[in-house]
């Protein structure tokens, strides 16, 4: 790797913050004028949405599993077992639901994204769009916002949803617990709060999924050596950015509900 | 005086514009601190064929996606039919973009979209009815000749297939202009006079204004001396007897060596040029 001054390694990376809020600002923006791209729209809510429920169904269904396994050994030693549902309910829905979905369609995604788009830009396929009188933010870019964060959001609900089964599953045929049981106490655990939180969440993920893999799919360069490099570092980039603006949002959120 | 005709920016009134399509203006650019062009001044007026020569890396595709927007200089001046599109803003580019045609090096086809709908793709933009929008790409496919091929998608096709279709994509809208960049580039020889003789057919049926990029001489001066002969279909020499002794008038020769103009001027003074470099360049 070779050697760079420290002047030029700050250089780059607040030119490439400023290049990501452009092309972000830039894409919300379009979206007040015409012309809007509805089909593309659609296109990318079934790609990126019905085409992500089978990893968010399995990864939702056995964290709930797990989740009411783990909690089985300490909730015992307070001879609360019974508060299994309360415990997988609230894990799911404020936390583990929203987060692990993000990740999930991250990887999924924002590699998928940022590839598609490399693959363009390496191509000139990019340039071509543009030289036949079309902007590739609205075509390309703000479509891929807007139905990655609308389908996040019913991702996170289904994630949520099948973590609070696995948890049933778990907690009837291996803890034995009341089927009845566990459910109320799920039901009761949760407050207003806590569906408000888990439910903001997605979100920012979505937003920050759609932007960061197209704006690391058009600062493509290099071939296909550079659209691999783009790829990963789109997956490493939005998942980092989903943890830490997770973490600001749960701040911001127990500053709002208190808890 | 020729004039040039399009909308202007706001897409209402009609411009007639008196003077030449494209106008460079001591255009410079450097990527990374590198000059790719420096002070680059030279105008195509309409119905011109502007034959762009030069070494390979010397800023030719550069200077096609400057006359397009594509890129933004550093300095200087850039005006399309009269309009300064270095300070426009990009929807107005973006309106100014539907009277260009451009053909790119690898043709840049969609490769998720069939041979039909990448050739349509400016006309859906465009919001024109799917009949009228099948009629007319039915009707570039058979300017190129490809009409067997609508159907199918770009990786089925070869290179020069493909860059056939890209042409047909570039003229589907009637442009008053066409950038071609390196059309021919990587084509065995007998593609590429496919190539040049279709490029001749727009220049001579529609007198297209257009500039074309190029490595290859025999190119170039292919396209001075010859002309499109609609009853055989193919290109001819023009007659050594007639009015420009076998010259096309309308094509003219631009070549830069490391980012600067060595050469600006019509065929015949091109090959009368004294400039050493030039004449080595040519042999």
């Amino acid at each position: 790797m070779p050697f760079r001054s420290p002047e030029a390694y700050l250089k780059e990376k607040i030119q490439a913050v400023q290049d990501y809020s452009v092309l972000s600002g830039t894409a919300i923006a379009s979206l007040f004028s015409s012309p809007r791209y509805w089909a593309d729209i659609y296109i990318q809510m079934d790609s990126i949405g019905v085409g992500s429920m089978p990893i968010i169904i399995l990864t939702g269904f056995f964290t709930g599993c797990v989740l009411a396994l783990q909690s089985e050994t300490a909730l015992q030693s307070f001879g609360a077992v019974s508060m299994t549902g309360t415990l997988v309910s609230l894990s799911m829905v404020k936390e583990l639901g929203p987060v692990l979905t993000g990740l999930m369609v991250s990887g999924r995604n924002a590699s998928g994204i940022a590839s598609e788009l490399g693959s363009m830009k390496v191509t000139e396929q990019i340039d071509a769009m543009r030289a036949l009188g079309t902007d590739p933010i609205r075509k390309l870019v703000a479509p891929r916002i807007v139905a990655t964060v609308i389908m996040l959001f019913f991702l996170t609900i289904i994630a949520d949803a099948f973590g609070i089964a696995g948890g049933a599953m778990v907690s009837i045929t291996v803890l034995g617990l009341n089927a009845t049981s566990y459910l109320h106490t799920s039901y009761r655990g949760l407050v207003h709060g806590d569906i408000v939180q888990g439910l903001t969440k997605p979100l920012f993920s979505g937003f920050i999924i759609a932007t960061v893999g197209c704006y690391f799919g058009l600062k493509t360069t290099g071939g296909t050596q550079g659209v691999g490099r783009a790829t990963t570092q789109a997956v490493v980039v939005s998942s980092v950015f989903i943890i830490i603006v997770d973490l600001l949002v749960t701040r911001a959120m127990i500053g709002i509900f208190g808890s | 005086m020729p004039t040039a005709t399009v909308t202007d920016q706001s897409g209402d009134a009609i411009t007639s514009h008196p003077g030449p399509v494209v106008a460079f203006e001591d255009v410079s650019i450097a990527f990374d601190e590198k000059v790719v062009l420096k002070n680059i001044s030279f105008s195509v007026e309409r119905g011109q064929t502007q034959i762009i020569l030069g070494p390979a890396g010397t800023g030719k595709s550069v200077l096609l996606k400057l006359a397009n927007g594509l890129l933004c200089p550093d300095s200087g001046s850039i005006r399309i039919f009269g309009q300064e599109i270095t300070t426009m803003p990009e929807r107005g580019v973006y309106k100014l973009r539907s009277h260009i045609g451009m053909v790119f090096q690898e043709s840049a086809l969609f490769d998720s979209l069939s041979v039909e709908d990448n050739v349509a793709y400016r006309l859906h933009e465009e919001r024109v009815p799917e009949d009228e929008v099948h009629k007319r790409v039915v009707e570039a496919l058979k300017f190129v000749e490809l009409e067997a091929a609508i159907a199918k998608l770009p990786s089925e096709l070869s290179g020069g297939m493909r860059r056939r279709v890209s042409i047909a994509r570039a003229i589907i809208s009637n442009p008053d202009l066409i950038l071609y960049d390196s059309p021919t580039a990587g084509l065995d020889p007998i593609t590429s006079s496919t190539i040049i003789e279709l490029v001749m057919k727009q220049r001579d049926v529609s007198h297209t204004t257009s500039l074309l990029v190029t490595h290859r001489l025999q190119d170039a001066f292919a396209l001075a001396t010859h002309h499109y002969d609609a009853a055989t279909g193919g290109m001819k020499p023009l007659p050594k007897d007639g009015p420009n002794h076998g010259i096309d008038d309308s094509t003219k020769f631009l070549i830069l060596n490391e980012g600067s103009i060595v050469f600006h001027g019509t065929t015949e003074e091109l090959v009368h040029s004294t400039d050493p470099w030039v004449k080595e360049y040519l042999q």
